[in-house]
């Protein structure tokens, strides 16, 4: 019967070409344009960590007091002093302080030219909080934080330029004036948006290559390669920007039960009044615990422009589909003589319900091929077009394919509940005497 | 012709009246928001940043091995760049340089808050950038008052500590908005924790600050210059070529610079980096990339929009005319010219259309308020409205015309022909 209706479904979109191909080029269009900014927009809000990013939290603490730079909100970054006192309490089952760095990594070989190698200063904990996958070797060890150990751990990348990808744990390289000692070196790991990284960076910035222990970074004097906050400047030199209340230092902590949220943002609550007790914060305490998808948010991952494109594009497909259903309902109205006929004849309601709806998908088929076609030719556009660590996102994977198309139908179909309403009701005894 | 005959026909076919003067009204909607995000756009990436745009490159560069925190490695630094600047002034495309962290443009930003007094609330914020006494000619900045920095008071930046310098040059927008009467030269002002005053002693006519951002506070254009060399391993020198030989200075600059020192890195944009040297309409490109990406596709969108809606107008149309042709047969037998049948059809789709704009018209605010809730867009301007209103009018009557005419060749004998 199915296969019966199809073949009706196919003549019927055969006799009136001009206006099926309106449809499917309405669909087409429509489901493409949505697709291709749903592309960016996934990209961009992405979670690079599901197996675990409900597990993740972000610190917060007040160190400024109200202020008109950020009104009541506390900063996003934290200032050293918080962040080493956080970690030597230690209350989390994992947990990490880091900044973003960029040391200039220099190779024996003298042909070989010298090159700034983005990175981050982390805790030993860093690796196993963030399941960070190692191709040799491992993360350091907590004792190496507390020596201030010169150790390092690098990425699959730099691990080809300076040892042709061989097994380098063990080996020493050469950043800025010192040498350290490779630990272990990443397989491929580039998550997207960096959400460890948000505090002071933007999203979607390169891979980071190297990575060395927080104390060891903070002892070599190695600054910052990104946000640095002051609400006070700090006098000249390394130690005095360690003891201002400028904010640059990321923090993130793994909770793995609500009871350990609880307790940590109690343990936040008391660190804040105690700080608030000894004079150092002249206010009550302001903290905030963000999860992992609300500190996304409050980062502004997604930039509004990624936002306004996908919402203007849901509006688009929104008018395409109305147009749908003015010309479903011309196409079916125009044969309310067949529908007589066939219900006279027998027909239920049903099986015009079917007849008509499998003409639907049908029209919703086609769109979807011809949505898949344009998505791919949108999303080329767009990697000409977008900021090149944006671009590298956008992609269409198996997937979209199927989202793409299930769209283009669900959508057509949707257009078709209310002429296949109106075909089902047809009076046949109306229908046959006009004829 | 009475109005009164169509507008009971449009009774009798409710829906596709319906779907159509809804299709207008979303379209309108969409396309009137769309319309003046891509004027907002341009007009943003169109705003001119105060340089000499044409002629400007920058070239990022790294030097490593040298202790920048001690006195010995501060000097050494400090010779390099002078060295380095000497051999870029030198070269024979190269106009004037000099040295800093950021442009106009180049992102990253550095600002200070500004008060009137050591003590008390910041009145005003603004971004600052190193600046020596080359800055003005290399950036072809226009001096409106005062007068340049001398070479004698070119401090020390490195990065750290309170920045309270003796002389600054800001930018006439700054200077506008510190002292509204228009008297800023030679008036003191106290940066972020400084106890020493800095005065103004040049202000120069525009100069946008290292963002492309434009909130309402007008910060974009609050600039300042201070006398200050960076002196730190990482830096950029902003070099303006002689006129057309920006293509070669592109490779006599980097050149220049490994001549000096064979060690230093300066990214070569392989590898996912950004390229160290970049001429200035490239900065320009990228930092409003986003921006132009966000316009072109508001324009694809409403050219696709408004040919669905122009379609399917049209689509519904000559579904209507196939199903009157009895009633237009027996008009036309009647004595109704081909003309009453033409005109029939455009009033009829008029009044659709008029009905679907009034809505539109609604929606369109609408729309406009909640983008400007979520996204901190302007107001639409009602200009925009009136453009989208005659752009749909005209493309609805023009959908409609095609099956207007189709349906005046109908011959009066269709009266009595059977469907």
């Amino acid at each position: 019967m199915f296969k019966y209706y199809l073949q009706l479904g196919l003549r019927s979109l055969r006799r009136n070409p001009v206006l099926t191909a309106l449809m499917v080029l309405a669909i087409g269009f429509g489901v493409a344009s949505s697709m291709t900014t749903y592309t960016v927009f996934r990209a961009m809000s992405g979670d690079p960590i599901p197996w675990k990013s409900d597990k993740l939290f972000f610190p917060q603490i007040d160190a400024w007091g109200p202020n008109p730079r950020n009104g009541t909100e506390p900063a996003d970054a934290m200032t050293y002093i918080d962040a080493v006192s956080l970690t030597r309490d230690h209350r989390a089952h994992l947990q990490s302080a880091l900044y973003p760095i960029a040391p200039t990594v220099h190779s024996d070989d003298p042909t070989q030219k010298s090159r700034t190698a983005p990175g981050q200063a982390v805790d030993s904990e860093f690796f196993p909080m963030l399941d960070v996958p190692f191709l040799y070797g491992g993360g350091w060890t907590a004792a190496d934080d507390e020596q201030h150990a010169r150790v390092a751990v690098i990425s699959k990348s730099l691990n080809q330029r300076l040892f042709e990808g061989t097994n380098s744990v063990g080996q020493s390289i050469q950043l800025d004036s010192h040498s350290y000692r490779v630990s272990g070196v990443l397989d491929d790991w580039h998550p997207q948006p960096k959400f460890y990284d948000l505090a002071t960076t933007d999203a979607f910035g390169t891979a980071d290559q190297v990575f060395l222990p927080f104390t060891t970074a903070t002892d070599a004097q190695l600054a910052t390669r990104s946000g640095f906050l002051c609400i006070k400047l700090p006098g000249p030199g390394w130690a005095a920007t360690l003891n201002s209340s400028c904010v640059w230092i990321g923090y993130m902590v793994e909770l793995d039960t609500p009871s350990q949220v609880s307790t940590y943002r109690t343990y936040l609550e008391g660190y804040a009044r105690e700080q608030q007790a000894s004079g150092r914060f002249g206010w009550v305490p302001n903290n905030r615990l963000r999860d992992f998808s609300a500190w996304l948010d409050f980062e502004h991952v997604v930039p509004p422009q990624t936002k306004i494109s996908f919402v203007v594009a849901l509006c688009l497909l929104l008018v395409c589909m109305v147009n749908t259903v003015g010309l479903l309902l011309a196409k079916f109205l125009r044969r309310s003589g067949e529908i007589g006929v066939r219900r006279a004849l027998g027909a239920s309601r049903l099986a015009i319900a079917v007849q008509f709806g499998v003409e639907a998908g049908t029209i919703g088929m086609a769109g979807g091929v011809l949505g898949l076609m344009l998505t791919w030719l949108g999303v080329q556009v767009m990697h000409g077009s977008l900021p090149r660590q944006f671009a590298a996102l956008a992609h269409i994977d198996l997937l979209l394919l199927w989202q793409t198309l299930l769209l283009a139908v669900v959508a057509t179909v949707l257009a078709g509940l209310y002429p296949i309403w109106r075909a089902m009701y047809v009076r046949p005894a109306l229908r046959l005497k006009e004829d | 012709m009475s109005i009164h005959p169509i507008l009971s026909a449009l009774r009798r076919q409710k829906t596709g009246t319906t779907l159509i003067a809804l299709q207008i009204a979303l379209t309108l909607a969409i396309v009137c928001n769309a319309l003046f995000i891509i004027r907002t756009q341009f007009e943003q990436m169109g705003r001119p940043t105060g340089l000499d745009e044409r002629n400007l490159l920058m070239a990022a560069t790294t030097q490593s091995g040298i202790n920048s925190s001690t006195d010995a490695g501060k000097a050494t630094l400090d010779a390099s760049i002078k060295a380095d600047l000497t051999a870029l002034r030198q070269l024979p495309d190269v106009i004037d340089a000099y040295e800093t962290r950021s442009i106009p443009l180049s992102g990253g930003l550095w600002g200070l808050g500004i008060r009137m007094m050591p003590s008390g609330a910041y009145g005003s914020h603004t971004t600052y950038f190193d600046a020596d006494e080359h800055t003005l000619a290399t950036l072809g900045l226009r001096l409106v008052a005062g007068r340049n920095f001398r070479s004698d008071e070119i401090g020390e930046d490195d990065d750290f500590g309170v920045l309270q310098p003796a002389v600054i040059i800001v930018s006439k927008h700054l200077a506008d908005n510190l002292f509204p009467r228009g008297d800023a030269l030679g008036k003191p002002v106290y940066f972020t924790s400084a106890t020493k005053p800095s005065t103004i002693v040049g202000i120069v006519e525009r100069m946008q600050t290292s963002s492309t951002y434009s909130g309402t506070d007008n910060r974009t254009w609050d600039s300042t210059l201070v006398p200050m060399r960076l002196v730190t391993p990482s830096r950029h020198y902003v070099v303006r070529t002689r006129s057309g030989r920006l293509a070669a200075a592109m490779q006599s600059v980097p050149a220049a610079l490994y001549a000096q020192d064979p060690q230093r890195v300066i990214p070569d944009g392989s590898g996912g980096d950004e390229a160290g040297v970049r001429r200035f309409a490239q900065i320009r490109a990228e930092a409003y990339q986003g921006d132009r990406t966000l316009a072109m596709l508001m324009g694809i969108i409403s050219i696709i929009l408004l040919a669905v809606t122009g379609c399917g107008i049209a689509g519904l149309s000559s579904f209507w005319v196939g199903q009157r042709r009895r009633h237009i047969g027996v008009r036309r037998a009647l004595g109704a010219t081909r003309h009453d049948i033409v005109r029939y059809f455009l009033i009829e789709n008029a009044l659709i259309s008029v009905a679907g704009v009034i809505v539109g018209i609604l929606l369109t605010f609408e729309f406009n308020g909640w983008l400007m809730r979520q996204f901190e867009l302007t107001r639409l301007s009602p200009v925009y409205v009136l453009i989208g209103v005659v752009m749909l009018l005209l493309l609805s009557q023009g959908a409609a015309l095609a099956p207007a005419l189709r349906a005046a060749r109908i011959a009066p004998v269709e009266a009595i022909r059977s469907s």
